[in-house]
């Protein structure tokens, strides 16, 4: 058999074995994407004021270009769906989105298990900006929301950034430097919050809630300033899902194969922490979701990362609108941190995938 | 005329040069072997043809263009590498591992196609490997695993193929199953092939011409005959007196006994472990 003789057979002989496992996937993505928007709808029905399922569909279908029915409801009800819950149902949703397709993207990066979105140093970076906003005396609100966004926003990548410089060696990055100057400067970072924290006085209760995460004050506003840059982030990581792949070979075989690897790696790296710093700016350093989401996503449907993205994206989102639908009315009226909630169910539910499939290796 | 050539070549590790002034040629359909001692320089050489690592001077010409100015796509759309020993992420498929030799012939948005299929499934009925398609890479032997390799290797359609001791850590029925196919591919597809090779009998067996590297430098090139003489050994690996003819084919072939060795002539005796 030769390759001439190869390349001439390929038309008459089609592939004798199926792609079951493929078709699986692409209708598990289609699956998740119906179960996304009807956990968003049944969120944006359920809270502390009692508004009917049914009322709360129509209302939200009304809001539909091309969908021709009038919500008939009184303005307080719409008030209360469409600018109370929808934006903290929507931005919930990006933001799981967001941090479990950069937990995702940061564990085919470092080829580690253990990496999460906040492995580089994002998390703490960001924190600390945002503890150095609620210990600033000035009270600035701009654009419809605060100054903290804005100093953690700044805090997460200008961290980055330094990681970035400080691992870099001649003109590669090696992932190990990476991943110890990122460490290294987390718990320079840490500890500087720490002792911000300490000597906070009376804001020490909204400094840890914030740390915690939230979504109580989510607006139109932020859901505005949040979308764009996820939504850049997401197409950008999605594309170099199969350089992705293959750089799960070794970087030596990846360039073999024709992957740049460190323009990959700089691309995904950049729109990964983009990402991730545009989600924690307004609600905080979440945990878990970056961690949990993308191996479980590995656990039932397998490595290949051109579905385990988008499926760790809508998994993501369907999760972080289920955390926060407990946060907001198990306890109501008073609301429980999300990060507590994403802990408390999120770590059973996974430890039990790892018991079920613990005889088949997964990354 | 395509072929593969090396011009004084220099590769250095830091200040430590690893490889002086390196010339040769490989045609299309030559099987070249590289041997020579333990860090002689063979995989390095291997390595910058692939363009892994860079050089310190000299060119390296695949089909007249120069291996480092062109794009990387370009580069594994003609030249495909098996390495020495290859760590695959084992949740993924044989079938999925396979399919990875298509990248550098798909585009950023592309998806593999019916066409990228066939030519994977193909690559992995050449090596036999197809009964494996759907097992994880976790689950299969070393042999199994350097076959897919190959196969990966066939399905990026490559004009030559280089091979850094692919036969190591496999047992001799392997050994062979390996170098025969690489030897038809090379014959029926007109590929150049640069094998490095520790085993200097199976270098000879296999090879149309062997490159003896020592230090980083060529200490002789030619046929297995002109290369695998008593002296050559005797200057290279300080080995006396251990090259014969093979009783089937007349071919060098290496025999070794033992204590003849002129480095480790033991001078005390350990008791007790080591005092």
């Amino acid at each position: 058999m030769t390759l001439n003789q190869l390349k001439s057979s390929f038309m008459e002989q089609s592939v004798p074995i199926h792609f079951p496992h493929w078709r699986r996937r692409i209708y598990s993505i289609i699956g998740l994407l119906i179960a996304l928007i009807g956990v968003v709808a049944v969120a944006t029905a359920i809270g502390s004021v009692h508004i009917p399922f049914l009322t709360t569909f129509r209302s939200l279908l009304s809001q539909l270009p091309l969908v021709d029915i009038t919500s008939g409801l009184s303005s307080t009800t719409e008030t209360i769906i469409m600018e109370i819950r929808l934006p903290r149902v929507i931005l919930a949703g990006l933001v799981g989105a967001a941090l479990a397709l950069a937990g995702a993207a940061y564990q085919g990066l470092f080829r580690n298990p253990l990496a999460d979105p906040y492995l580089i140093g994002v998390a703490q970076g960001a924190s600390l900006g945002a503890v150095v906003g609620f210990t600033l005396p000035i009270n600035w609100h701009g654009m419809g929301f605060g100054i903290i966004p804005l100093l953690a926003f700044a805090g997460a990548i200008i961290s980055v950034a330094i990681v970035y410089s400080l691992a870099r060696v001649g003109k590669t990055l090696p992932v190990t430097t990476l991943i110890l100057a990122g460490v290294a400067l987390g718990a320079l970072w840490g500890s500087i919050v720490s002792y911000l924290i300490i000597t906070s006085g009376e804001k020490m209760h909204g400094i840890l809630f914030w740390l915690m995460g939230s979504f109580a004050l989510s607006q139109w506003s932020e859901v505005k300033v949040v979308l764009p840059y996820i939504v850049v982030g997401v197409a950008v990581i999605l594309i170099y899902s199969r350089s992705l792949n293959i750089m799960q070979l070794n970087e030596e075989q990846a360039q073999q194969l024709g992957v740049n690897v460190e323009k990959v790696k700089l691309i995904l790296l950049a729109a990964a922490t983009l990402i991730t710093a545009a989600a924690v700016s307004f609600v905080g350093t979440i945990g878990f979701v970056g961690i949990l989401v993308p191996h479980a996503v590995r656990l039932v449907w397998g490595p290949d990362y051109r579905f385990l993205l988008p499926l760790s994206v809508l998994s993501g989102a369907i999760f972080l609108i289920l955390a926060d639908l407990i946060a907001r009315t198990a306890l109501a009226p008073t609301e429980i941190p999300i990060g507590v909630i994403t802990a408390v169910c999120g770590a059973p539910f996974f430890l039990y995938l790892l018991r079920r499939k613990k005889r088949v290796v997964f990354f | 005329m395509i072929k593969l050539e090396l011009q004084s070549v220099d590769i250095a590790y830091g200040h430590n040069m690893v490889v002086k002034d390196l010339n040769f040629q490989v045609m299309p359909g030559e099987m070249v072997g590289l041997i020579g001692p333990n860090g002689s320089g063979k995989s390095t050489i291997i390595k910058a043809i692939s363009r892994v690592i860079t050089l310190c001077s000299g060119k390296i010409m695949l089909d007249g263009k120069d291996v480092f100015k062109m794009p990387r796509g370009d580069l594994a759309r003609s030249l495909g590498v098996v390495p020495q020993m290859s760590i695959l992420p084992s949740a993924f498929t044989a079938f999925e591992i396979v399919l990875m030799g298509r990248n550098p012939h798909l585009g950023l948005l592309q998806y593999e196609g019916e066409r990228d299929f066939a030519i994977t499934w193909r690559a992995m009925e050449m090596t036999a490997t197809h009964s494996l398609a759907q097992r994880k890479v976790g689950e299969l032997s070393g042999g199994e695993i350097q076959r897919i390799v190959i196969a990966r290797v066939l399905t990026q359609e490559p004009k030559s193929i280089l091979l850094d001791e692919p036969t190591a850590n496999l047992d001799i029925r392997h050994q062979v199953d390996i170098l025969d196919l690489i030897k038809n591919l090379c014959l029926e597809n007109n590929l150049m092939v640069v094998i490095a090779l520790h085993d200097l009998n199976l270098a000879a067996q296999y090879c149309d011409r062997l490159i003896l590297i020592n230090n980083g430098q060529v200490h002789a090139q030619g046929t297995p005959e002109e290369v695998i003489n008593s002296q050559n050994m005797k200057e290279v690996y300080g080995a006396d007196g251990c090259v014969y003819a093979h009783p089937v084919n007349g071919l060098p072939a290496v025999l070794l006994k033992a204590g003849n060795s002129h480095h480790a002539k033991p001078r005390g005796v350990i008791r007790d472990g080591i005092v």
